[in-house]
């Protein structure tokens, strides 16, 4: 340092978190302590999709998912243990939960409670936008009227019981993972934040000085890309549009309650497979997009670690990802400055050009009828599944420049993933027997009386629009399970299914003699076998990340391929028989949460019951490569992986395996 | 049980096999269903309206409503195709949350693959096994057109699902759609106003029905969300099925649908000469409509003596 220099007045720095959470409350609490003796400044809980979804450990969509993507929740001792040891009146937990995050804050109320601390004092986020559940990452359970109404619940408890905390992160994160265009992310994010506002408005339960808090304490969750210029204009337009709409939409007077306040983590959609030591300069680079403008700074951060694409972070990538963190905010000089980019006018006018473009398709939402009709008519999951159709058509052409992927792929074997655990955490598999026997054993301990008491009074509280959150700690203190209390308000409100978006116009896929060729063997195979080739694409289990299943849909389509999707959330049981009711010629899994191994088993097994053992299913998703000979030896006929980006590729492949199947001639290899 | 859905998921791929030998053994398979299934029992039902009004959702809550009673469902979900890859995104049995793991409910996707009439040449024979093997039979097509509407040519009642308040009524009304459906069912009554305005355009229409003989079209109004109104279209349709049944006129449409599809077929393959090269369609109307039998046989035989006259 040079020593001349003066001690300069720096800028306190945002909030550091890594999103962890697995197996079980007990690993999760150990590796939440590690983190936090690292220097990491607060909390961001990761939960496993039955939590997420609100499912018991013992259900049987649950199979093979409790402690996979996260930490299992299933009642107030798991919530207990969670925290254990860390003071909630001292820490700032920012929860990843949607549908039952009403649930997951009572419970974290009630645990405070248990730790004598006043609810007032609690600082943290509920993620809480349904919303965008619908549209990506798919972890929604009820319809949209109520589920709106479960956000504005929250919203309206918080500001009354919990002032600081932020009760709900208006998601476009998930839009840009699946598919959104800057602009796109910028309208739909915007467009929900206003529904969510209208709601609580309209909901009469507020005086005018009560919702202009309500609009301060609005956050948003934002995705940063590798187009790291273009990303640090949109969140500059982020901010603009924000006070624009705050001001002119709600009458908000204070400039503070309209600030657009974010929180981040950076792209991990554009994380690679291979060579996937380079995911350290993207996601450096992609961090700079939300840091270096300091009129439009994240207020927390949580960055993805290098290996994401390959599976789940080991506390060491974790940390390294913390590192990233520290070094820009601790070493560099970045926080000693004011806004760097104040009086560029090629900011300024890209960041015009992007309000411009947003306003525009808010504007179509608008017409649509605001953005929950929008989202019910299909209208906005159409438009992400056109821009990421597009998009990855520009990688598989080379418009699109991706490192390792489809440019500059030699490599040297990267020594980062050859240890034994191949460079990825694993799960161990008696995780979930143990969270079943621990549920076993917690229910045994209950009070039935009490838990029956508590159950109707949230079905009352459902029934009567009476806010959910009082109703919900009592559950949490009665003992009530995650299963139960979602089970209970399934039956109130009904359960949903999403548009899938993938009834799109045919795509643009130029004069590909390649896609011809597929066309005719597509065709011609169909007729060998006398009737059109039909595929079935079923994403069993938990997992809502259908973007990948949307897009081999829609270009199976394209390739003259008769498709049956059948959405999120399917049991291996459900699979099977569409597979025999519909005449499929193969499946098409997609598992991304690492419960492949236990999924293809019980699907197989399914298929045998009902005489389909020869029906071929191939699998795509976050897979392990050493899992793939597993795979193949229980019957498995291809694997696929995000490093799978040549689409015609793999229909080209599966008019093959059909082929095999039914026993014709392999096309000629150089044809 | 198993083994019959075992057994109608391979006729189905079996009707739509267009490989010769497939094609005689589909001919004998047809020829060889109970006739008193095929023609006197059973119902055939075909619901049909423009995307989004919440066909679906309706579906799905009719078909819990048959199960209580009993009733096994089959169900054939039709899907326009495209025009360039002759692809198709077959995406009906979606939102169909009820009945996916029950073993009384089958569900058949089908591409339209280019017909024009919006239902593919192997619906009508595709039914007839369904017939075979479930109480009920529901053929689910989408769209506003006239086309659509084909779906009454082979459906013993059809239902037409309108949108509240989408101006769609009035062209049905135009397009003389109005005079072809038995039940008109206005969804999503939870929208209110505009749900009745609909409802009460769609009565006013009804003035001028007149191929329906002395049915009287009943106009519905259901939400398929909140459940309600879905027991009286259940009871609508069977009302329908019993005067159907008084009239005497089940057997005898579903043996006139049977002698359209075959006509249309030789139609389509020999032409307006070929048809009269067999004596006109009156006559071959006639002709087919007393003599029952297998769709596939009748063509064969018909489409043979054709070839012969002319090799």
């Amino acid at each position: 340092m040079n020593s001349e220099s003066k001690r300069v007045k720096r800028e306190r720095p945002w909030l550091m978190r890594t999103y962890s959470g697995h197996t079980s409350a007990k690993a999760s609490n150990e590796l939440y302590r590690t983190n936090l003796a690292r220097g990491q400044t607060g909390l961001s809980v990761a939960f496993d999709l039955p939590t997420q979804t609100g499912y018991d450990a013992d259900h049987p969509l649950a199979r093979g998912e409790v402690g996979k993507v996260g930490v299992p929740i299933g009642h107030i001792g798991d919530m207990e243990t969670l925290f254990d040891g860390i003071p909630l009146d001292q820490m700032n937990t920012s929860m990843t939960i949607n549908a039952t995050a009403p649930w997951l804050l009572a419970l974290y109320v009630a645990v405070a409670e248990r730790q004598g601390i006043d609810a007032s004092k609690l600082q943290g986020t509920t993620q809480n936008d349904v919303l965008k559940e619908y549209l990506s990452r798919g972890t929604y359970i009820f319809p949209p009227e109520p589920s709106v109404r479960l956000t504005t619940d929250v919203i309206s408890y918080t500001v009354h019981h919990i002032p600081k905390w932020n009760p709900t992160n208006v998601c476009s994160y998930h839009l840009q993972e699946a598919g959104a265009t800057p602009t796109q992310e910028l309208a739909y994010a915007l467009s929900s934040a206003i529904a969510i506002l209208d709601a609580v408005r309209d909901s009469g339960e507020m005086g005018a000085s009560d919702f202009a808090q309500i609009v301060g304490r609005i956050s948003f969750f934002v995705n940063a890309g590798i187009r790291f210029v273009e990303e640090c204009c949109k969140m500059r337009a982020f901010v603009a549009l924000w006070d624009k709409i705050a001001k002119e939409r709600y009458g908000v007077e204070d400039a503070k309650l309209r600030r657009f306040r974010y929180g981040v983590q950076v792209n991990s959609l554009g994380l690679t497979e291979m060579q996937p030591e380079n995911n350290i300069q993207r996601i450096v680079l992609e961090m700079l997009a939300v840091t270096l403008s300091k009129n439009a700074r994240a207020r927390a951060i949580q960055l993805p670690a290098w290996n994401e694409a390959l599976g789940l972070p080991r506390p060491w990538d974790q940390q390294w990802a913390l590192r990233i963190q520290q070094i820009l905010a601790y070493e560099t000089d970045l926080l000693e400055y004011g806004d760097l980019f104040d009086g560029s006018q090629v900011v300024a006018d890209k960041v015009q050009e992007l309000i411009q473009g947003a306003e525009s398709e808010m504007e179509r939402v608008r017409l649509e009828g605001g953005m929950v009709p929008a989202i019910q008519s299909g209208y906005v999951k159409r438009q992400l599944v056109t821009s990421q159709t597009a998009r990855l058509r520009a990688i598989e052409r080379g418009d699109l420049k991706v490192v390792g992927l489809n440019c500059f792929q030699e490599t040297a074997e990267s020594p980062l993933t050859k240890g034994v655990d191949s460079g990825i955490l694993r799960v161990d598999p008696a995780a979930e027997r143990e969270q079943l026997e621990r549920m076993r054993a917690f229910r045994a301990t209950r009070n039935p009386k009490e838990v029956e008491v508590a159950l109707k009074n949230l079905v009352d509280a459902a029934r009567s629009g009476e806010n959910i959150i009082p109703a919900s700690i009592r559950c949490a203190h009665a003992g009530v399970t995650t299963g139960e209390w979602s089970g209970q308000l399934r039956e109130v409100f009904g359960e949903y299914r999403a548009p899938t978006g993938i009834d799109i116009g045919n795509q643009d896929l130029g004069s590909a003699p390649q896609m011809d060729r597929i066309r005719e063997r597509v065709r011609s195979t169909g007729e060998s076998l006398g009737r059109p080739l039909r595929l079935l694409v079923g994403k069993p289990g938990l997992d809502g990340h259908s973007n990948g299943a949307e897009q081999i849909a829609v270009r199976a389509r394209d390739a003259g391929f008769e498709i049956v999707y059948e959405g999120i959330r399917l049991t291996p049981r459900q699979i099977a028989k569409a597979a025999q009711e519909e005449g499929a010629h193969l499946i098409g899994l997609s598992v991304l949460s690492g419960s492949h191994l236990e999924l293809v088993t019980d699907v197989l097994a399914e298929l045998a019951d009902l005489g389909l053992s020869d029906l071929p299913v191939i699998i795509g998703g976050i897979i392990p490569s050493e899992d793939k000979p597993q795979l193949k030896e229980k019957g498995i006929a291809a694997v696929y992986t995000p490093k799978d980006t040549d689409l015609n590729g793999i229909m080209a492949d599966i008019v093959d395996i059909i082929r095999e199947r039914n026993g014709l001639e392999p096309f000629d290899v150089a044809a | 049980m198993a083994r019959e859905r075992s057994a109608l998921a391979t006729a189905l791929n079996l009707l739509d096999d267009k490989r010769p030998e497939a094609r005689a053994c589909a001919g004998r398979l047809l020829a060889n269903l109970p006739e008193d299934k095929v023609y006197h029992s059973g119902h055939l039902i075909g619901l049909t309206g423009p995307p989004g009004v919440g066909k679906s959702s309706l579906i799905s809550a009719l078909v819990e409503r048959w199960r209580d009673q009993r009733r096994t469902v089959g169900i054939l979900a039709v899907d326009p195709s495209s025009p360039v890859s002759g692809g198709a995104l077959l995406g009906d049995r979606l939102r169909m949350l009820s009945s996916s793991t029950d073993g009384g409910v089958f569900i058949r996707s089908l591409a339209c693959r280019g017909e024009v009439g919006g239902l593919s040449a192997e619906t009508w024979p595709m039914s007839l096994v369904m017939l075979a093997a479930s109480d009920i039979v529901l053929v689910e097509t989408v769209g506003v057109g006239q086309k659509e509407i084909d779906v009454s040519k082979l459906t013993d009642t059809t239902c037409f699902i309108a949108q509240p308040a989408s101006g769609d009524t009035i062209q049905f009304l135009k397009a003389g759609i109005m005079e072809v459906p038995h039940v008109l069912i206005v969804n999503k009554q939870d929208v209110g106003l505009a749900a009745r305005k609909t409802l009460t355009e769609l009565q006013a229409s009804l003035g001028r029905n007149t191929h329906n003989g002395d049915w009287a079209v009943p106009v519905l109004s259901a939400s398929a969300t909140q459940g309600t109104g879905v027991a009286e279209i259940v009871e609508a349709v069977e009302s329908h099925r019993q005067w159907l049944l008084r009239e005497g006129a089940l057997c005898s449409r579903r043996r006139s649908f049977q002698a359209q599809w075959i006509v249309k077929r030789l139609r389509e393959d020999f032409g307006r000469f070929g048809i009269e090269a067999l004596g006109g369609e009156r006559r071959l109307m006639e002709d087919l409509i007393t003599q029952g039998g297998s769709p596939f046989e009748h063509y064969d035989r018909l489409r043979d003596d054709l070839v012969a006259r002319w090799s």
